[in-house]
């Protein structure tokens, strides 16, 4: 088998094979029942003859020595019943004609039964039968010969109607069984797309083996698939450990690190050292933030694979998790205005994904902000909850909003401002894991942005 | 045996015997055409006078055709064709063996159209043998020889009143002589297959003394004129004309069977117009019964035709069976037996 055929839909060479057997079948199956049939009519034919010869041969007597016939009238005429042919006959005594067609040509007799010849006559091809009867003349025996000859137009005519329905059986069968192959390769083909689709209407976190019924055939790929799957999963599972580890591992020592730097801070003179300090205190407060937010994110993924809503109220939420982070606005001198409908705002949903969500896009927000601004909280109660979060930051200018919300990306205008770009893939993820979306658009104006937190209802 | 053909008195345009033909001539007419551009040569069995009607509707619709109408009998009709391969464009006889014998024997063309594919199967043979009319063998009586007698329904009861009339029918019965008749011999030969009462019949007519004729007509003539109380097997549509105008005459049907003969056209294949001979069987079996044309001629036309729905009426089939009593040893012993009845010899 060369290159290029594996490109070739198995579908295709299925119903391509299945169409040639076919047609093969449907010829097999035209020239079988041509030649049977037309076997069959000339059969009927020379039937017909040779009961015309013999009824002749038993009318022939003898008169005075002489040989006589008594043509019978059935001779001839059942000979008229299945076609319009024409008809010859010649009856021979040794070598006389006793009465007939004279120049009718009688073709050797075996003298065993009716011996059948085909061949011209009088411009067309005659079928004729020869048989000889011995027929007493009183003092002697004589061997005459009967022969009857007919045309075979009636023949030609049956033989031409039954190819003309051989034909129309034939290529009947045919495209039947074309379009039954082309059903089968279609039917036998399901199971194959079906699990296709299925993997790829996968969503990019779905890691679950494939189930559901796969025939037999198919069982291996399945198995080899899953066995990948969970080979990919577990090694997935490994890195996120890995890193969550990792980030537990080194966030604790950087507090003390920390500590011990303010302390020494506190006590250096010179204003170099202080400004040195001061940089490696920025340092470590970037690395303690990345660390978290790893930590966060491994908690996310985690909790969204494993997702277990509670009926909660968002409103609530929100305002604990505002109240959280209040403080830290209040140290730039940060306005934070929370709108909360009066109703209560029942929704289904993991809490600590939700808080976790709404902490990082708040403390986004207050650290993009500029002291003494304000960030205006709401959440909208329409067909979705809308949870809107506008500061006066510096947006995002002109940055692709698309790709923000992917791992490690960050704006092009926050290079002075510690963070890990994990953020909004954090938000973005507890969004998702709940059937809704993230929205990030710069204000109207220029001045700050909106993230917008879409969550249905149930 | 008294034999009692008598010639036929000729009204129309007669030319004896064309010079250079060995078969015998009856009548010959030429319906010439104002503006003449082909010609159709016809020999024929049936009289002008029968046949005019036909001729100048087909002229009416073929304004161009010019028409050459000769009339012999089917035994001559057969020798044109056969033997001589005379130059006719249509062969129109009675004799159905004869027209199956050209056809078989390849004397005929093939010929295909419209008008023929409406015909039944049973009106045409091998594509070449196309009969236009059915005309029943029937008994006509004259009314005066049957006064005080039973007319007879069956071919039995004739028997019996001929044998027991002498006196009425002795000399008076007329049929036609198969040796001379090729419609005779083709009547009697079915009738011979039909029911073993012909070979009575037979010798009770030649018991009586039976007179022969070559033709209906002249048979139908000495009923009118009082010479036969009775003619046998006489073609219908000559019957039917004359009773019209003769009320001393009277079809008898027979109710035990009616033999009917197919009046039949062939192309021979000595044609040198086979388009206007086409035409001349598409007008031809396109006739309707009833019409004005089948009323002038009195010949039936096939189409519309009772002779399927009439279970008397057993029309001669055509085919190869035809050819039977045209084997010459069935002739010749057919003939040797109907000598013996009829003469009595």
């Amino acid at each position: 088998m060369g290159g290029k055929l594996v490109h070739i839909s198995i579908r295709r060479r299925l119903v391509l094979q299945l169409a040639a057997i076919a047609a093969l079948l449907s010829l097999a199956f035209f020239l079988g029942v041509r030649a049977v049939a037309e076997r069959a009519a000339a059969d009927t034919q020379d039937n017909i003859l040779a009961a015309s010869a013999s009824s002749i041969a038993e009318a022939l007597y003898s008169e005075r020595g002489k040989i006589r016939l008594d043509l019978p009238y059935s001779a001839l005429s059942m000979l008229g019943t299945i076609s319009q042919d024409r008809v010859f006959y010649r009856i021979i005594d040794a070598d006389t004609t006793i009465t007939g067609y004279d120049d009718l040509p009688v073709l050797a007799s075996s003298g065993i039964g009716p011996d059948f010849y085909t061949f011209p006559y009088r411009g067309e091809d005659v079928r004729q039968v020869v048989l000889t009867r011995a027929v007493s003349t009183g003092d002697a025996i004589k061997e005459v010969t009967v022969a009857v000859a007919q045309t075979r137009l009636g023949l030609a005519a049956v033989s031409s109607r039954i190819t003309a329905t051989a034909t129309a059986v034939g290529v009947l069968f045919f495209l039947v069984a074309t379009a039954l192959s082309l059903f089968a390769a279609q039917t036998a083909l399901r199971p194959l797309n079906t699990m296709a689709a299925s993997v790829t209407r996968r969503g990019p976190n779905d890691l679950r083996p494939v189930t559901g019924n796969t025939p037999t055939e198919l069982a291996p790929l399945v198995d080899a698939l899953n066995s990948f799957i969970l080979r990919l999963k577990s090694s997935l599972n490994r890195s996120e450990d890995f890193i969550a580890e990792a980030a537990h591992r080194v966030r604790t020592p950087l507090a003390t690190v920390r500590t011990q730097a303010e302390v020494i801070h506190r006590r250096l003179e010179h204003a170099e050292d202080r400004t040195a300090l001061r940089e490696m205190i920025r340092a470590v407060d970037e690395s303690s933030r990345s660390a978290g937010q790893l930590l966060d994110h491994a908690m996310v993924t985690f909790r969204s694979d494993q997702f277990e809503p509670l009926d909660i109220d968002l409103g609530q939420l929100l305002l604990d998790t505002c109240d959280r982070l209040r403080p830290t606005a209040d140290l730039k001198d940060i306005e934070l205005t929370v709108a909360i409908p009066n109703t209560a705002l029942p929704f289904s949903g993991d809490p600590v994904l939700l808080q976790n969500a709404l902490r990082n896009i708040l403390d986004n927000a207050i650290k993009y902000s500029p002291a003494d601004s304000m960030i205006a909280v709401r959440i909208e109660d329409a067909k979705e909850y809308r949870l809107s979060f506008r500061d006066q930051g510096r947006g995002f200018e002109g940055a692709d909003v698309n790709h923000l919300s992917g791992r490690f990306s960050r704006g092009s205008n926050v290079s002075d401002i510690v963070g890990s770009g994990l953020g909004l893939t954090i938000v973005d993820e507890v969004a998702r894991a709940h059937k809704g979306r993230v929205i990030i658009a710069s204000n109207e104006g220029g001045i700050g942005a909106c993230v917008t937190l879409v969550l249905p209802k149930a | 045996m008294r034999y009692a053909c008598i010639a036929q008195s000729l009204a129309a345009i007669v030319i004896l015997s064309m010079p250079a033909t060995a078969f015998e001539v009856e009548e010959k007419k030429l319906y010439a055409s104002s503006s003449e551009t082909r010609r159709l040569k016809v020999i024929s069995t049936a009289d002008i006078n029968v046949f005019e009607p036909i001729i100048l509707a087909f002229q009416r619709e073929n304004r161009n055709v010019a028409i050459d109408y000769v009339v012999a009998s089917s035994s001559e009709v057969m020798r044109a064709i056969y033997d001589e391969n005379a130059p006719f464009d249509l062969a129109i006889s009675s004799a159905m063996d004869l027209q199956t014998k050209l056809a078989n024997d390849g004397f005929a063309q093939d010929y295909r159209s419209d008008a023929t594919a409406k015909l039944p199967t049973w009106a045409q043979w091998h594509n070449q043998i196309f009969a236009f009319t059915l005309e029943p063998a029937l008994l006509v009586i004259s009314k005066a020889a049957f006064q005080g007698l039973q007319v007879p329904a069956t071919r039995e009861e004739l028997v019996a009143l001929l044998r027991d009339n002498p006196k009425v029918f002795d000399g008076r019965i007329g049929t036609y002589d198969v040796r001379k008749s090729g419609a005779g011999y083709l009547f009697a030969t079915q009738e011979s297959r039909n029911t073993e009462t012909f070979w009575r019949l037979t010798e009770v007519m030649g018991r009586l003394n039976a007179r022969l004729y070559c033709c209906s007509s002249s048979m139908i003539d000495d009923v009118a004129n009082g010479k036969l109380a009775i003619a046998y097997n006489v073609l219908g549509s000559y019957a039917q004309l004359r009773v019209n105008d003769d009320s001393e005459l009277q079809i008898v049907p027979m109710q035990d069977f009616v033999t009917v003969m197919l009046r039949t056209a062939i192309i021979p294949k000595t044609n040198i117009n086979q388009q206007d001979a086409g035409a001349m069987i598409d007008f031809l079996t396109s006739l309707q019964s009833g019409s004005d044309l089948a009323r002038q001629t009195g010949l039936p036309p096939i189409n519309g035709a009772k002779a399927e729905a009439d279970k008397a009426m057993r029309p001669i089939r055509l085919g190869p069976g035809l050819l039977v009593f045209l084997d010459s040893q069935k002739r010749e012993n057919f003939i040797r037996n109907w000598e013996s009845s009829i003469t009595q010899r």
